[in-house]
């Protein structure tokens, strides 16, 4: 820990979802086989919601279910912030809903193509 | 050549907004607003410990409904792309597919450390999945989560199993009759209670006990079971196409 001094956790998790958006992003845009594109996507999509649960970090916070060792009382002070989290936790499910949907339409277009190259589709292109 | 300088470009600079956005945070030393009201008011008002929970299903439960369809839709969505179509009008190319896929498919059965760990873990996999969900105001988990396990069940009896028959009726079913509940449950919240998916439709329990949180525990139950086989319909789909739209 002291090697990294005073970085702070959240730090962390921010800039590798970030990071991970990038790479998603790159392999949206540069990668030709569907799969790769679609990999892309869930690389994206991760890295958003490590984005997400990171702003919603507080400072030595636990996570927000109160029990014995988290008691009703001093529970604001130290917990992190249920909301990102709620909202990751649809974004996840979402997320999965729309990989699913992508991959039904790679598995339509290897049918009728016999590739999952995207130059081999050109007929409707622009 | 220029495609590829623009995305460059296009990645530099959006690496160049993150790297602003990463320097000017700094992490919370205390909750929001609104998530400071969620904590304080949460247990209280719906006897929920675990307020994710108490956001998800309730504070934000329009929201989970509309997830809960947007997977409906995504279901449907696989299932009509990935349906068999038999008309004899059909492209030639896809025929010819068809029967490569087919032959392709034709693989060695799973060994049997496989299919016997998959009969003796299945059951616990199962009855796992629906004690995530039956807990999911207590602890960490709920239905999605709960739902997700139950689907992973169904995706180690497939690989195991890839011959087995998984009733469409019956997922159809239970699919429908869950998420028709869900909204029932929503309604009687704005008869019984304060709004639509109000959980304080029956009493709140003792706080902290597997039947408390109100109509939370009932919610969890069908939301699990619908994402459990709405996800399990979707890998039976991936698997094989030719058995019909039921």
């Amino acid at each position: 820990m002291s090697f990294f001094g005073d970085l702070q956790i959240s730090m962390i998790v921010l800039c590798s979802g970030l990071g991970l958006v990038l790479i998603g992003l790159w392999g949206i845009l540069t990668q030709r086989n569907l799969i790769r594109m679609i990999i892309g996507f869930s690389l994206l999509d991760t890295g958003i919601h490590m984005v997400m649960v990171s702003i919603g970090y507080v400072t030595g916070g636990t996570a927000p279910i109160i029990n014995d060792d988290v008691p009703m009382a001093t529970a604001v002070s130290r917990v992190v912030d249920p909301v990102p989290s709620a909202l990751v936790l649809t974004a996840i499910v979402i997320g999965l809903g729309v990989t699913a949907v992508m991959l039904s339409f790679a598995v339509r277009i290897f049918r009728a193509r016999r590739t999952l190259m995207i130059d081999e589709c050109t007929e409707s292109k622009w | 050549m220029i495609k590829r300088i623009v995305i460059l470009l296009v990645l530099l600079m959006l690496a160049f907004i993150f790297v602003n956005l990463a320097a000017s945070y700094s992490e919370q030393t205390s909750l929001s607003a609104l998530g400071h009201y969620y904590v304080e008011q949460g247990p209280s008002e719906l006897g929920a410990a675990n307020l994710v929970t108490a956001v998800v299903v309730t504070y934000r439960g329009l929201d989970t409904l509309g997830e809960v369809t947007v997977l409906f839709i995504s279901a449907a969505g696989v299932g009509l792309l990935l349906r068999r179509t038999r008309r004899k009008d059909d492209h030639e190319d896809l025929e010819q597919g068809d029967r490569a896929e087919e032959t392709a498919i034709a693989r060695k059965p799973a060994s049997e450390i496989v299919e016997t760990a998959t009969e003796l873990l299945l059951p616990m996999v199962i009855l796992f999945g629906i004690y995530v969900f039956l807990n999911g105001h207590l602890s960490p988990g709920g239905g999605f989560q709960g739902g997700a396990i139950i689907a992973s069940g169904t995706m180690f009896l497939l690989l195991a199993l890839p011959e087995s028959h998984i009733s469409r009726l019956m997922i159809a079913i239970t699919e429908s009759l869950s998420g028709f509940s869900y909204v029932v449950i929503g309604v009687l919240g704005v008869i019984l209670a304060g709004g639509f998916l109000d959980n304080r439709i029956i009493g709140l329990g003792t706080y902290g006990h597997l039947f408390s949180a109100g109509a939370i525990p009932l919610i969890y139950v069908f939301v699990g079971l619908k994402v459990g086989f709405e996800l399990s319909a979707v890998l039976d789909r991936f698997r094989k196409e030719d058995s019909g739209p039921l």
